[in-house]
């Protein structure tokens, strides 16, 4: 199999601007090929389009308007991590020789319908995320003795790091009390615990060994992939406390890239809400069972921005289908040292974590230097 | 007739395989094992409650059945975790299904 590294990414503020969509995936791709002189469109092979948007044929629209003719080009949707499958498809389009370079451009709107599914009637009246993230931090709370102030936490430590993110949709820090007090939306949930939806863009050039070598300074590679769908319905997950396809995609992950949860020196992990986090650490082995939050609590005592340092999805908004792909550039900004007053000192290994509706089906990438 | 049809008519029914008799939920024409084709069976079925929250004063609560699937649903009174209920109400408005039970 081919080696596959990173070539070059783009990235824009996330906001609630309300723009069309195909505006919206031109403003990161035109990024990567200004930040990227070296990268000229007759270069890519193929565009894949990362978004949950209704409007059809983006791919193609896509290249048009940003003067590309690529021999592959087509939409990937798969709700919250559509991102980050775009990478493993754009991976196995060069890790199989039929592309060389491919570039995968994320743009998802404020309004995205991707943020209910509709398919799942197990829910009954109650398909709203913010139902599955209560039952998942009544189940949390109850099963590990935790409190609701202790949760809180998470969306503190999140808020500070988006601070130094400067396309971060939040730019506002807040105290334990601040989320506690923040509207309650339902008994187990606040609003500071949410992430929010926003409108986004950021785009990402993958190459092969020899496309990357010619055209990266600092090379990033995709050292492992794991990704595991247990179901579409959210009542079907085993456990409401802890995370089955995360924990198995990222033994997979793991497996592939030679690694252990202890190589990790930074994470980008998808805490849609504040109850996923200490349940992702787990998941993933940073921690033992019901130990997330003590991990979380050291993190943010000492400052270290190891977890999420962009902000997560809380500080950084949640715009659907490109949210797996910011983590990655994150993680490979992180890995370049160039994350600014995030940096995480030291970091050669990295982890993506990126999942859909309620953890039903996660990606788990590790990223080396 | 289909679930749907029937939930419409405010029957809960559990959908079971004519050939493997495994449950098939979500409920669908075709087994998701074997394939076979599913029947409903329509009695008055009793679940487990085994987790629940609550929006302003109305509980929510996930109900497992025949220790096999699980729905969500309102139910009226403070729910226990293990509280055995039966449906009282169900069926689909505005193209969502609703379960109450008590």
């Amino acid at each position: 199999m081919n080696k596959v590294g990173i070539i070059g990414y783009g990235i824009t503020p996330f906001t609630k601007e309300d723009k069309k969509i195909e505006s919206i995936l031109l403003d990161s791709t035109k990024e990567i090929f200004k930040n990227n002189s070296e990268i000229d469109q007759k270069d890519i092979d193929a565009v894949l389009v990362s978004t949950n948007n209704n409007s059809k044929y983006l791919s193609p629209i896509l290249s048009e308007i940003a003067g590309i003719q690529p021999k592959i080009a087509h939409t990937i949707e798969n709700l919250c991590n559509s991102g980050t499958n775009s990478i493993v498809s754009a991976y196995s389009y060069i890790a199989s020789g039929l592309a060389d370079v491919v570039l995968i451009s994320g743009g998802e709107r404020y309004d995205s319908p991707g943020s209910i599914l509709e398919w799942d009637n197990s829910r009954g009246e109650y398909k709203h995320p913010i139902f599955w993230a209560s039952i998942f931090a009544k189940s949390y709370k109850r099963e590990y003795s935790v409190s609701d102030e202790e949760l809180a936490l998470v969306s503190v430590k999140n808020h500070k790091h988006a601070k130094n993110n400067p396309n971060a949709l939040s730019n506002k820090t807040y105290t334990i009390e601040d989320v506690i007090n923040s509207k309650k939306l339902t008994d187990d949930l606040r609003l500071l615990d949410c992430s929010r939806p926003c409108t986004g863009s950021a785009s990402i050039i993958l190459g092969s060994e020899e496309k990357v070598k010619q055209y990266s300074k600092d090379p990033i590679w995709i050292r492992g992939i794991g990704q595991k769908t247990t179901s579409a319905g959210f009542t079907k997950n085993i456990s409401f406390s802890s995370m089955e396809s995360t924990n198995l995609a990222g033994n997979a992950a793991l497996k592939m890239a030679n690694k252990q949860t202890e190589d990790i020196d930074v994470a980008e992990i998808h805490d849609a809400f504040s109850v996923c986090e200490p349940m992702i650490l787990e998941s993933l082995g940073f921690s033992d069972e019901g130990k997330g939050m003590s991990m979380i609590k050291e993190l943010h005592q000492t400052n270290n921005y190891k977890i999420n340092p962009r902000g997560g999805l809380i500080g950084s908004g949640h715009p659907l289908g490109v949210t797996g792909i910011a983590q990655t550039i994150e993680i490979a900004q992180q890995l370049q040292s160039d994350a600014s007053n995030r940096q995480v000192k030291d970091a050669n290994v990295g982890l993506v974590h990126n999942m859909s509706a309620a953890a039903t089906s996660s990606t788990v990438l590790v990223l080396e230097k | 007739m289909n679930f749907e049809s029937k939930l419409n008519e405010g029957k809960f029914c559990i959908p079971e395989c004519t050939e493997c008799k495994k449950i098939v939920w979500p409920p669908s024409k075709f087994c998701d094992s074997c394939f076979g084709i599913v029947t409903l069976k329509e009695e008055d079925f009793e679940g487990k409650i085994v987790e629940f929250s609550r929006q302003n004063e109305q509980y929510f609560c996930i109900v497992e059945f025949e220790n096999t699937f699980r729905i969500m649903a309102n139910i009226s009174k403070t729910p226990k975790i293990g509280q055995m209920v039966k449906i009282s109400k169900c069926g689909i408005e505005k193209g969502n299904y609703f379960f109450h039970v008590i």
